[in-house]
């Protein structure tokens, strides 16, 4: 099946060559990154963790997400997911390798990483979240490759694949739970010590992760034969509406419990980002940009009008996926270290080696994305080729 | 099977070419250069014996260095004993060097012929200046 | 040929998982040298800084200046790659929850010297993945330079912010070597060990040594007469974030 991402126009191949050059810069960059430390970044001694990590926290987020097109179909037999289960897995998976390069390059000794796995310690939450990262990146594969395999040859799937299905539901939310056990037990930082930390994660996984899926089921239906259907379209778009409604409620908890109570502790670290801290407010305008975004697409999202029309679904779609990307991708990391412990305010922002190697992370997920997608679409016969194939053999005949 | 004859002949030209280090070096007489670490040992009164046998540190002394970090870090003990019953302490730089300073003549000479340059203790445990 | 190329390529990914996991499994666990130093015949070291006996002295870093010398500390001249083991910091920012308005103008005018607590409970120890860090018997909290992959957790769970991390070769920016004690590569975390290769020896931490004032008071807290519990009991003594339940074991005598 692997030879059918070697099949394409100009298109596709132009989209390649782009991501691999994306893919280049961003090796070069990292080499010079290995070269000089990571001091190449914009990290200093106050806030130690930045854009990579963040990055990693966001993906995970999307990476879990396939969840929610697995859970309906698996569970409770709702065969309007039947077509995209498989683009679902197939975005966990360069989702999760691109979680896992994030943490390499953010690695000061990446070649000594084998030590989390020779002396593992129990009690560390990134220890577990290597396990279970590279756990659910295995059954996705796995689970994905038999689905493929077994259309492929027309048959049913193996009956033995079904409990691996009904893991891998488990499974999602654990990665995320604990990636968000990595912070939400450090005494050290109050931003991030919240019981809901973990929930407000999910939440913004399972509405980012069906709103990028419906934009990408958009693009598929342009570039291919691929249409995914309106049923699921709407429920992918109800269960990012459900997700994202949660996800703000969770935020506006968080408002709630940390101004009326008034501690400065707590309250330092959002000020920080809504209004800024002794002056420093580089992350205030994100901010409020990712807050109206979130206001829109809830506006977009809860009328059934602007829901049910394709283009106002797409735009809702991208301000669920920017907003929820700002909070988590640029806000949340940073806000935990600033202020510091010291109650001090350090700037962070990302510098250009930071950003290249970020890209050239990214480029790897596309890649790896789109010859998934590819051999999708190939071995379901729904590429345009496909079509021109069908229409010539039946014009013969 | 198709273009046997070629296949085999390719086959016999790789292998001859894998294989060729071997008897090149056999031809020229280059196998027989062997590196000469100049064995230089301060001779420090009381300390004319190695920690451990010359045999044994020839073959073993990766080992050895990699259980005094093992001992001296982590279980937070410091003092060897040698077989012949003597105490030293455990340190690269302090007792290794002190005896051995020269590392371009004695370390090197070796290391570098078998490019065994993995050990990067040198990125953080100081080199004494030679004095020679 | 019976195998096709997928079964090939399945095969393949299949043994090496399998060499990977053995290699994994083969090796074991390793035991902690370190456990609670709760049985009071075990030597449990601690500190006392004396703040009064500091303050005598304004201007004064020798502990700063001998530490980091010893040790081979670099100076980057920028407070962005900056490593610190042991250094003066205002009182509101080493005192958050002690600060308030009508202090008196010493304490809130004159630093207080701050430095990794080792603390009986260090969440620096319970969050690193690979046992870098970890806490002795004789209650210091110890670094792994060859270990540590630099994830910089550890830095995240200090509540103190005492730890460091090479962002970049700290040797040339160390001004002068001291050839018996190494210095670090980029990549690692860093940070005060109270002088364990010195403990070893029997002397006590430089800073302690070195300071003029004689302010700071090292010693086995597990010892009832030690010099360390007379001054405890004698003297009110604060501890940096003591809610959080890291139990510090540096004591400020203010």
């Amino acid at each position: 099946m692997l030879e059918k991402a070697l099949t394409g126009d100009k298109k596709y191949w132009g989209w390649i060559a782009f991501v691999l050059l994306l893919i280049g810069t961003g090796f070069l960059a990292y080499l010079r990154q290995l070269d000089y430390g990571l001091g190449v970044t914009g990290l200093s001694r106050d806030v130690s963790w930045g854009f990579y990590i963040a990055q990693f926290t966001f993906l995970v987020g999307v990476a879990a997400s396939a969840v929610m097109v697995v859970l309906p179909y698996y569970l409770h037999n709702f065969k309007a997911f039947a077509k995209i289960t498989i683009l679902g897995e197939f975005l966990a998976i360069p989702a999760v390798i691109m979680c896992m390069l994030f943490i390499f390059v953010d690695m000061g000794q990446p070649f000594r990483v084998q030590n989390v796995l020779l002396y593992p310690t129990l009690n560390s939450p990134m220890f577990w979240d290597m396990i279970s990262l590279s756990g659910y990146l295995l059954l996705n594969i796995l689970i994905g490759y038999i689905s493929l395999s077994s259309y492929h040859k027309d048959i049913a799937p193996p009956k033995w694949i079904k409990p691996f299905i009904i893991i891998s539901i488990p499974w999602a939310i654990s990665i995320h739970t604990v990636t968000a056990f990595l912070y939400a037990g450090l005494s050290a930082r109050p931003y991030w010590m919240t019981a809901v930390l973990a929930p407000r994660f999910l939440a913004s996984a399972f509405a980012a992760g069906p709103a990028l899926l419906i934009l990408i089921c958009f693009i598929v239906k342009r570039l291919t034969r691929f249409d995914a259907g309106k049923e699921a379209i709407q429920k992918l778009a109800v269960i990012a509406t459900y997700a994202m409604c949660i996800n703000v409620f969770l935020v506006l908890m968080e408002f709630f419990t940390t101004f009326y109570s008034g501690m400065p502790e707590h309250m330092h670290h959002f000020q920080f980002l809504y209004i800024g801290l002794h002056g420093h407010n580089t992350l205030v305008p994100w901010m409020w940009f990712s807050a109206i975004l979130a206001v829109v697409s809830l506006v977009l999202l809860l009328t059934p009008k602007f829901r049910k029309k394709e283009i106002m679904l797409g735009f809702a779609c991208m301000a669920v996926f920017v907003s929820i990307w700002i909070d988590k991708g640029l806000g949340m990391i940073v806000a935990g270290f600033t202020p510091t412990e010291m109650g001090t305010v350090f700037d962070y922002w990302p510098t250009w080696i930071e950003l290249l190697i970020s890209f050239g992370v990214y480029g790897i997920g596309l890649l790896i994305m789109s010859l998934l997608y590819k051999i999708v679409f190939k071995v379901r016969g729904e590429t345009k080729s496909d079509n021109e194939i069908r229409i010539a053999t039946t014009a013969h005949n | 099977m198709y273009d046997i004859a070629k296949i085999i002949l390719g086959i016999i030209i790789f292998l001859a070419i894998a294989t060729s280090p071997f008897w090149f070096n056999q031809a020229t007489g280059q196998a027989e250069y062997m590196p000469d670490p100049v064995i230089y040992s301060k001779n420090i009164p009381g300390q004319e014996a190695c920690v451990m046998p010359v045999d044994f540190m020839r073959s073993s002394h990766m080992d050895l260095l990699n259980e005094w970090r093992q001992t001296v870090v982590r279980e937070g003990n410091r003092i060897f004993i040698s077989p012949d019953g003597k105490e030293y302490r455990m340190s690269l730089t302090n007792t290794c060097m002190t005896c051995h300073p020269n590392k371009s003549e004695f370390c090197d000479k070796c290391h570098n012929f078998m490019a065994v340059t993995e050990p990067d203790c040198w990125n953080c445990h100081v080199q004494p200046k030679e004095a020679l | 040929m019976g195998i096709d190329r997928r079964k090939f390529l399945t095969l393949a990914g299949l043994t090496t998982f399998a060499a990977l996991g053995k290699k994994v499994m083969g090796s074991s666990i390793e035991g902690q040298a370190d456990s609670l130093p709760g049985s009071p015949t075990v030597k449990r070291w601690a500190m006392a800084i004396d703040m009064q006996k500091c303050r005598q002295h304004e201007g004064c870093r020798e502990c700063t200046i001998v530490c980091h010398k010893i040790h081979n500390v670099p100076d980057f001249g920028n407070p962005k790659d900056e490593i610190k083991w042991i250094w003066k910091e205002d009182f509101e920012a080493a005192f958050p929850t002690q600060d308030h308005a009508y202090l008196p103008t010493e304490l809130k005018e004159k630093p207080v010297i701050v430095l990794c607590n080792h603390c009986d409970n260090p969440p620096c120890v319970r969050v690193c993945p690979t046992k870098s860090t970890w806490k002795r018997e004789d209650g210091i909290v110890m670094m792994d330079m060859h270990r540590c992959i630099g994830c910089r957790y550890c830095i995240a769970g200090c509540p103190y912010g005492s730890r460091s991390f090479n962002w970049r070769d700290p040797r040339p920016f160390i001004k002068e070597i001291n050839p018996e004690y190494p210095t670090r590569s980029k990549g690692v975390v860093e940070k005060c060990t109270f002088c364990v290769d010195r403990l070893a020896l029997g002397q006590p931490p430089a800073c302690v040594e070195i300071c003029p004032e004689k302010a700071l008071i090292f010693g086995d807290i597990n010892t009832p007469d030690s010099e360390i519990r007379e001054i405890l009991k004698t003297r009110h003594s604060i501890r940096r974030k003591p809610s959080l339940g890291t139990n510090p074991q540096v004591y400020y005598l203010v």
